[in-house]
């Protein structure tokens, strides 16, 4: 067990820097690309592109480079943006990370929820046209666009059934922090979270039926229907709890991807300051520290929330405990 | 059989882009009209008019006149939005099937190499699909884009130009290969275990022949299955970026960048925004069904299931 | 033979599953007897209906359209279309069941000792801490060592086995009346197969349990059971006291299997003879006797419809035309080498 927790170690440590070359090299080793410029910004001035530069270290090896840079981000956190006068781009993560978190966390709790019921009660009816229209529910939420999504939920929201009595509650767009207000943060989150849980719930329906209806032909099945256990209790207990284990490593990867930026276009579009907002913010300013900070940062969360997946994996598969 | 049929049916509509534009609306799509105006039941009417709307100030374009010219009414720049629909989805559909052909067969060969040659270059493989994974698609897809985009880049002899649409097609090829090389690796492994390909290498066939005539054709339903899924994927990715400005760019026009004009919008004309979001929905929802039952239909695995 | 009405009685049961528009019928016309406290035999080849016979009297079958006809008294009940609600209240009370694989049969993400409270809980009106103390009683008496640790232990952690004397364990904890084993043993090497059989034929006595030995080993049926049906591509070959069809087998079917099985004493012929051929798929089965492509003795007369089963002996019937043609087979003589 010890072992296998070092090796498992070991693993994250490599992936987490190959992650980082992989960010710096799509950053900074671009071919026929200068990345001073990108840094410095448009237009600007001789002086700065050369301080630039020198503080970067462009005229320098690449492996030099990338040095420079791991330790910008991470020891000195002095990375800072050029375009946006020199605004220290780490803590303006850590301000925005709770923002992403509330969003990301809101909408697991639903998708979750909402897609082991309808996955569990497709499977229980399978072959009916509740199944079918569940599963065909499930489609389309995979096939929207989440930001058009958004649009149109603020088109009802906000707009044009916002004073009927279904819609007035939702606040403007924005963010409302928890600790000032617990009601305020919720409303204004309401929206976004059903918003973003539509096509993860879609997905985990679909793979959860499809993971029960294989399972109904295992033998484990089998035997608990032999036992003479209720159908509910066998597909509950024995083939729902067996499901948790794919559907846990799956939840884990989603999970970690959204928290850590793959939900800017829900933030975009309903102006959620988080992490994924900053990047867009950054992007349309073609701030390249900012962009590359935050990108780094959510594949660091994604390398990191996997190892942890694989740890809950460790309680939840008793193989797994042993294997390893 | 359906899915196909609307598939077929969206496909052709975007062809016919320029017919309808020229013969059928008499609009120009690509040029900015806001002094133009219209005949509308033998009135002439501006194409920007003013509204009443307290969120939107200001002149507005024309909602839908479910006439033939702006049959959805005009933009923010006064051109017509049924017009630009047809042409964006001409790229729109281009652009996702390019990158799902170009994805596949990336994948196809990263996968094939990685599960046939095995050993280092498995592991080699495997980890550099494991670290592209570990960034977020939409992210990675973003990063490439701001980088591309921004200017042109140079790949030996070939240049692609800031505005090419084949940045957004290489682009998205390249953040769904790990998606479609695992499977493709799963099955190249199982092949290699098969019995025709142990008996081909102990008769002493060379490795690329092996590849080449027994694991390829082999292969061909794993990626036939997996063509409509990435297309979907593909699809959705490009009008994410479009919406972001960072795929197909101004005054091409694409499913994604109509969505992003009708933002502002989207409280007075959210006809704009609507119908290319719409457009995405049908199509995307039809790739999938038709990669659900391509996938029924080819995966022999399951479909034997005996009670003992 | 006692008198007294057989435990379970299964009539012409046939199980038939929708196959590409039409019904093939996997499980034809099986009828037998079993009585308190008896072993029978079900043999066959693999494919020849065993586990579907099995499943469809435990009412297991759930395949869409699947048809059971016939009927299967159960101590006078009717388990054919009994409905599932009763079903399962005799379900892993009255009737049990183990199956072939243990590896694959237990839930993999609890342990042994959950599963088997889990069992008894679902019967009977038992505290946790009650349950548990029966389920370590039970994995004691089926020579489970250390049984108090071993239940806390996952299924993967287990030898084959002791993952079967868990099995075991499992159906027999609520003593039902009569035990269907599945191939218990094909699962298993040899001498854990031997000891399992043992385990097996001690439950009489100690459970008081009848059992439904279903297996494709002659062998195993002359060692355990007092009486044998064997099943040929879903159809009885022959049916009667275990002792008389191995001594005077009526059906070509018999014969061969017999043929097959390895002396246990004496020297060991270089090849034993095997048949030749395969058993049909049950879509294409021969309008006549479903033996006919493979049987030596094949002619006119057996081609036209399955023969019917017919009385050759005291309790002893054999599906094939030979007996009624006043050719039947040759005695082989009594059955000596093989009984345990
Ligand atoms: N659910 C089902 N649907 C259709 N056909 C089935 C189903 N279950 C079993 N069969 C068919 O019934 C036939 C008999 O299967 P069965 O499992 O009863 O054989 P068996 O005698 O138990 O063999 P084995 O020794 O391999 O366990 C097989 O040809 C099988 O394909
Ligand atoms: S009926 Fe005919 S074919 Fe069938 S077993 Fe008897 S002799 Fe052989
Ligand atoms: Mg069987």
């Amino acid at each position: 067990m010890m072992a296998a927790l070092l090796r498992r170690t070991g693993q994250t440590v490599l992936v987490l820097f190959g992650v980082s070359v992989l960010v710096f090299g799509v950053f900074f080793a671009t071919p026929g690309a200068d990345p001073t410029a990108r840094i410095a910004g448009r237009n600007a001035a001789p002086q700065v592109m050369e301080k630039v530069r020198h503080e970067y270290g462009f005229d320098r090896p690449l492996p030099v480079q990338y040095a420079i840079m791991m330790k910008k981000l991470f020891i000195t956190r002095d990375l800072a943006s050029y375009t946006n006068r020199g605004q220290a781009v780490v803590p303006e993560i850590m301000r925005a990370a709770p923002v992403t978190a509330s969003l990301v966390c809101g909408a697991a709790v639903l998708w979750v929820t909402v897609s082991i019921f309808m996955g569990t009660l497709a499977a229980a009816m399978k072959d009916t046209w509740v199944d079918r229209g569940l599963m065909m529910l499930g489609l389309v939420g995979i096939s929207i666009p989440v930001f058009w999504l958004g649009q149109v939920a603020n088109l009802v929201t906000q707009s044009r059934y916002h004073d009927t009595w279904l819609f007035s509650w939702v606040p403007g767009l924005g963010y409302v922090p928890f600790a000032q207000d617990p009601l305020g943060w919720f409303r204004a989150l309401v929206i976004p979270w059903v918003v973003l849980a539509v096509m993860f719930i879609g997905i985990y329906s679909r793979v959860l039926r499809h993971d029960l209806v294989a399972l109904a032909g295992e033998d484990f099945m089998r035997t608990a229907r032999a036992k003479g256990l209720s159908p509910m209790r066998v597909l509950l207990r024995h083939g729902l709890r067996t499901s948790m284990v794919t559907f846990v490593s799956l939840f884990g990867l989603d999970f970690a991807q959204l928290a850590g930026g793959g939900a800017l276009l829900t933030e975009v579009v309903f102006g959620l300051p988080g992490v994924g907002r900053l990047t867009y913010r950054a992007l349309t300013m073609l701030d390249l520290p900012v962009i590359m900070a935050t990108v780094m940062y959510s594949a660091i969360f994604v390398v990191l929330a996997n190892a942890v997946v694989d740890v809950v994996y460790l309680f939840l598969d008793p193989r797994v405990r042993d294997a390893r | 059989m359906v899915a196909l049929g609307v598939l077929a049916l969206m496909a052709l509509a975007s062809l016919l882009a320029p017919l309808y534009a020229h013969d059928v609306a008499h609009t120009d799509p690509f040029a900015s009209n806001v002094a133009g105006t219209i005949m509308l039941d033998g009135r002439e009417v501006d194409i920007m008019q003013p509204n009443d709307n307290p969120l939107h100030l200001g002149l507005s374009p024309i909602g839908p006149t479910w006439r033939a010219a702006y049959l959805l009414g005009a933009d923010s720049q006064g051109r017509d939005v049924a017009a630009r629909l047809l042409y964006g989805g001409r790229n729109s559909l281009l652009i996702a099937a390019g990158a799902a052909v170009l994805c596949l067969l990336l994948a196809g060969v990263a996968g094939i190499a990685a599960g046939f040659l095995g050993g280092v270059v498995d592991t080699l493989l495997s980890r550099l699909m494991d670290i592209m994974w570990a960034v977020p698609v939409y992210l990675f897809a973003i990063s490439l884009s701001i980088v591309m985009v921004s200017q042109s880049v140079r790949l030996g002899p070939f240049v692609l130009h800031a505005d090419s649409l084949l940045i957004p097609v290489f682009i998205i090829a390249l953040v769904y290969v790990p998606y479609a090389a695992r499977p493709i690796r799963g099955r190249v492994l199982a092949l290699r275990q098969a019995e025709f390909v142990t008996a081909a290498r102990g008769l002493g066939v060379p490795v690329w022949r092996i590849m080449l005539r027994d694991i390829l054709p082999n292969l061909a339903t794993t990626l036939v299955m997996l063509g409509p899924l990435v297309m979907a994927l593909a699809l959705l990715a490009e009008s994410a970026l479009s919406f972001l400005s960072l795929g197909v760019q101004a005054p091409q026009a694409s499913w994604g960048t109509i969505i992003q004009d009708g933002e502002g919008l989207i409280y007075t004309r959210p006809m704009v925004a609507i119908a290319p979001g719409l457009a995405i929905v049908i199509v995307v929802l039809a790739l999938n069904i038709l990669g659900d039952g391509l996938r029924d239909a080819l995966d022999v695995r399951d479909s034997g299931r005996r009670a003992s | 033979m006692p008198a007294d009405p057989p435990l379970l009685a299964v009539r012409d049961l046939c199980v038939s599953f929708p196959a590409r528009g039409r019904m093939v019928p996997i499980v034809e016309h099986v009828s037998l007897d079993l009585h308190a406290g008896e072993i029978v035999g079900l043999v066959g080849e693999s494919g020849s209906g065993k586990s579907v016979t099995a499943m469809a009297l435990m009412g297991l079958i759930d395949s869409p359209g699947v048809r059971v006809t016939g009927s299967a008294l159960f101590r006078g009940r009717e388990l054919v279309g009994m409905p599932q609600r009763q079903l399962r209240r005799l379900r892993g009370r009255d009737i049990a069941m183990i199956f072939q694989d243990p590896m694959t049969a237990f839930t993999p993400v609890y342990t042994i000792g959950w599963q088997i409270d889990e069992q008894i809980r679902a019967h009977e009106k038992l505290s946790r801490h009650a349950a548990r103390a029966r389920t370590v009683k039970l994995l004691a008496d089926m020579g489970v060592p250390d049984p108090a640790h071993m239940a806390q232990r996952y299924p993967h952690q287990l030898s084959g086995g002791l993952r079967q004397r868990a099995m075991i364990a499992m159906a027999l904890s609520c003593s039902p009346a009569l035990l269907i084993a599945d191939e218990p043993t094909t699962a298993l090497d040899v001498t854990v197969q031997a000891q399992i059989l043992e385990l097996l034929r001690r439950l009489r006595g100690t459970h008081g349990a009848s059992i439904l030995l279903i297996t494709h080993d002659m062998g195993v049926v002359a060692q355990t059971c007092a009486r044998t049906l064997v099943l040929y591509s879903g159809r009885m070959a022959e049916t009667g006291p275990t002792e008389a069809v191995f001594d005077r087998p009526g059906h070509p079917y018999t014969a061969a299997l017999l043929d097959a099985i390895p002396p246990l004493y004496g020297p060991r012929p270089d090849r034993l003879p095997a048949i030749d051929g395969i058993p049909p798929q049950p879509a294409d089965r021969p309008a006549g006797c479903a033996f006919a492509p493979r049987c030596g003795h094949a002619h006119e007369t057996c081609l036209p419809a399955p023969p019917p089963p017919v009385p050759i002996g005291p309790g002893q019937q054999a599906a094939c035309v030979l007996p009624a043609e006043g050719t039947p087979l040759p005695p082989r003589g009594p059955m000596t080498e093989c009984t345990a």
